[in-house]
């Protein structure tokens, strides 16, 4: 068998076993059978690392990238088709598909550029405001998610003076008192519903409303939530095709030099500022699009949802990941949204447990799931 | 405006900086000696208090029902078992964070920060409600036509001012004061002149921890109620007024806290429209003053090194 036929058999594979794996996961019920799964595993990828064939398979994979996105997105809609009729597993899904999106608006600041934001919660928040105060007025609803980026965008200017003037811990307290001030303000703000909050009304594209199940025949009728989860893969796929654009192009390498080096990137002639402005802005783009929406799918939204903790949930997701990995981000997405739903068991515990591990992760594997590798220049690259 | 309530907004306000200062003091000490943000600091405060009203409960159980000797008991269990889970925090979190990055040691005590407040809220008994944290000082009133003010305010607030005025005084005419800032000058400098760097951090950390049991006291003994979730937010306010005032500074930390509890009072004073967004107002100010002055008001004195 020849070598690049043997990756992609190993690629379509591993798929494969994602998809199943992911499907059992969230259809068992069962208390001990999820710990057994995430026990076996665990011992699976522990076993697999001491083995070698964890290396081999990234290599694998290192060397037929496109394969493996089609491959890894023909794994997310077979496990959504899986679940076409039950609400809740697709909520689940689409939520760890918006929370994807943001956290890539995160990673642009935390991971690329270096930027600290720690009001992820505040701008995403944005973005659901914007989409029920424009949910009832006639502008096209798609056109709402958009603004809900651009507005959140332009709330965030106002942060870009102190933010890049500032550094460090200076940096970090300026977005932590704008999150906070941005959850004062809405509690006690009565036009945008004050601590009770807002509904929102559902995504109607074209006359096509999200918020009625899909009636195929007499025996099948997908749940309303696949509308939602198809609108959040497909902005997924574009948020992702845009990261790694910006990754490989000289913008991500621009970020890059400011993160590792103000100093010397500024010698070589790269405008901090520019740079640190433009990384800010579009990363709280992504938060606002990917809250506008959150929110038209919940239909409603109050002001508890993105509260101090919300933003460090944010953090934390990109954190356990690997700083600026993409992939690193997903699965970590998946863990942190997915686990505290699954162990019902854990729910009165789970903020212990999870920042029990977070301390654990940070102490003993402090650049994450997935480190993000080096710059790799492969020519002749296409994407 | 009634001279009575103007007065009542002023000692209100004093005693918010009073507890803000000594929270901001904590951190302003952490920085100076490791460069490092223990976000944790407003948690271990609740921790402290938390202590502090377990004893109350203990010593009634066991007869002891002088609200003076309760006192004295409240304060120093609640302070010395703050000081030695501070020394532990950094013995087994700060420490080996030492040379990770800046945000790596924040997310860290961020996260020990829920772990203190989640044990609370689940182990504690009733965690999760409110619990009426007793009034130990005497409660007479002196009134002075329409304002009335109460002898436990005073005693609070001068035993605010003596632990601030301490902790100055530990810092700048102890030997210990010296050995902590000659460490937060320079900490290979102060390891070659013989100082115990590694005692030292966690004395500082002993010391700011235990200031922050002290306010949280305070807190209780003036408010009467604590909850759980009580540190987070005096954990920001502290950590923004140590900013504002400069990081690393003890005055710095002390004009923050007293700025930041005058901007809240001032947003609840002051504003037409409703004083529902003194909180709002507080953090703009905060926002635009770090926008003004990038290190502080009292900045740190250093130059790049590159």
């Amino acid at each position: 068998m020849t070598q690049s036929l043997k990756d992609k058999l190993v690629i379509i594979l591993l798929a494969a076993v994602i998809a199943a794996f992911s499907i059992t996961f969230i259809a068992i019920e069962e208390q001990v059978e999820i710990f057994a799964l995430l026990v076996f595993a665990a011992a699976l990828v522990l076993g697999g690392a001491k083995l070698g064939i964890t290396a081999s398979i990234a290599q694998s994979l290192a060397r037929n990238e496109r394969l493996m996105n089609f491959a890894f997105i023909a794994a997310t809609i077979a496990v959504v088709f899986w679940f076409r009729e039950d609400h809740f597993p697709l909520l689940m899904i689409a939520t760890v598909l918006l929370y994807v999106i943001a956290c890539c608006g995160l990673n642009i600041q935390f991971g690329f550029t270096g930027v600290v934001n720690f009001a992820g919660a505040a701008f995403f928040g944005v973005g659901c405001y914007t989409a029920a105060v424009l949910g009832d007025t006639s502008v096209p609803l798609l056109l709402v998610i958009l603004l809900g980026g651009i507005i959140a965008a332009i709330v965030g200017s106002v942060l870009i003076i102190p933010v890049l003037r500032t550094r460090g811990h200076y940096a970090a307290v300026v977005t932590i008192a704008f999150g906070l001030l941005f959850r004062t303000f809405l509690e006690v703000n009565d036009t945008l519903g004050g601590p009770q909050g807002l509904g929102v009304s559902g995504m109607n594209l074209f006359g096509w409303d999200f918020n009625n199940n899909i009636e195929i025949s007499e025996n099948l009728e997908i749940s309303f939530y696949m509308n939602y989860v198809v609108l959040a893969l497909i902005m997924v796929v574009l948020t992702f095709v845009l990261m790694r654009r910006i990754e490989r192009s000289w913008i991500g390498l621009n970020f890059d030099a400011v993160r590792l080096d103000e100093t010397a990137a500024a010698c070589f002639g790269i405008n901090i500022k520019r740079w640190k402005i433009v990384a800010f802005t579009l990363g709280n783009f992504l938060a606002g699009t990917a809250g506008a929406l959150y929110a038209m799918m919940l239909g409603f939204i109050a002001p508890s949802n993105f509260a101090f903790s919300d933003s460090l949930i944010l953090v934390s997701i990109v954190l356990l990941g690997g700083m600026g990995s993409l992939w690193g981000t997903i699965l970590a997405a998946g863990l942190v949204v997915l686990l505290p739903e699954k162990l019902q068991v854990i729910q009165e515990y789970r903020f212990l447990i999870y920042a029990v591990v977070m301390i654990l992760i940070l102490l003993f594997r402090p650049q994450g799931i997935l480190p993000r590798g080096l710059r790799a220049y492969i020519p002749g690259w296409r994407g | 405006m009634d001279v009575g309530l103007l007065g009542q907004f002023v000692v209100n306000g004093m005693m918010l900086g009073m507890m803000y200062a000594l929270v901001a003091v904590g951190f302003t000490l952490f920085f100076g000696v490791l460069d490092v943000i223990k976000f944790s600091h407003g948690d271990v405060l609740m921790v402290g208090t938390f202590a502090g009203f377990s004893t109350y409960l203990g010593m009634t159980a066991i007869g002891i029902d002088n609200a003076f000797i309760q006192l004295i008991g409240v304060l120093v269990i609640s302070i010395g078992s703050m000081a030695i889970l501070g020394a532990v925090i950094a013995r087994y979190l700060v420490l080996p964070l030492k040379s990770a990055p800046p945000l790596n040691t924040l997310l860290v005590t961020l996260m020990l920060g829920t772990v203190l407040r989640e044990a609370i809220r689940l182990f504690y008994p009733d965690g999760s409600n409110p619990k009426h944290f007793p009034a130990l000082l005497p409660t007479d009133s002196w009134s002075l036509g329409s304002f009335t003010l109460r002898s436990d305010s005073v005693i609070l607030l001068v035993g605010g001012l003596l632990v601030i005025v301490g902790v100055n005084m530990l810092i700048n005419r102890t030997r210990l004061g010296l050995a902590i800032r000659a460490v937060a000058q320079d900490e290979e400098t102060a390891k070659c002149m013989g100082i115990n760097f590694k005692m030292i951090v966690l004395l500082t950390f002993a010391l700011g921890s235990g200031v922050a049991a002290f306010a949280g006291v305070m807190n209780g003994l003036y408010y009467n109620e604590i909850n759980f979730g009580m540190g987070l937010l005096l954990g920001v306010i502290g950590f923004s007024a140590a900013i504002v005032g400069g990081l690393g500074n003890i005055y710095g930390a002390i004009l923050g806290g007293f700025l930041f509890a005058g901007l809240q009072t001032l947003g609840a004073v002051a504003l037409p429209f409703a004083s529902a967004y003194k909180d709002v107002f507080a953090f703009a100010v905060v926002i635009a003053i770090i926008a003004w002055r990038p290190t502080g008001l009292i900045a740190e004195k250093t130059s790049e090194r590159v």
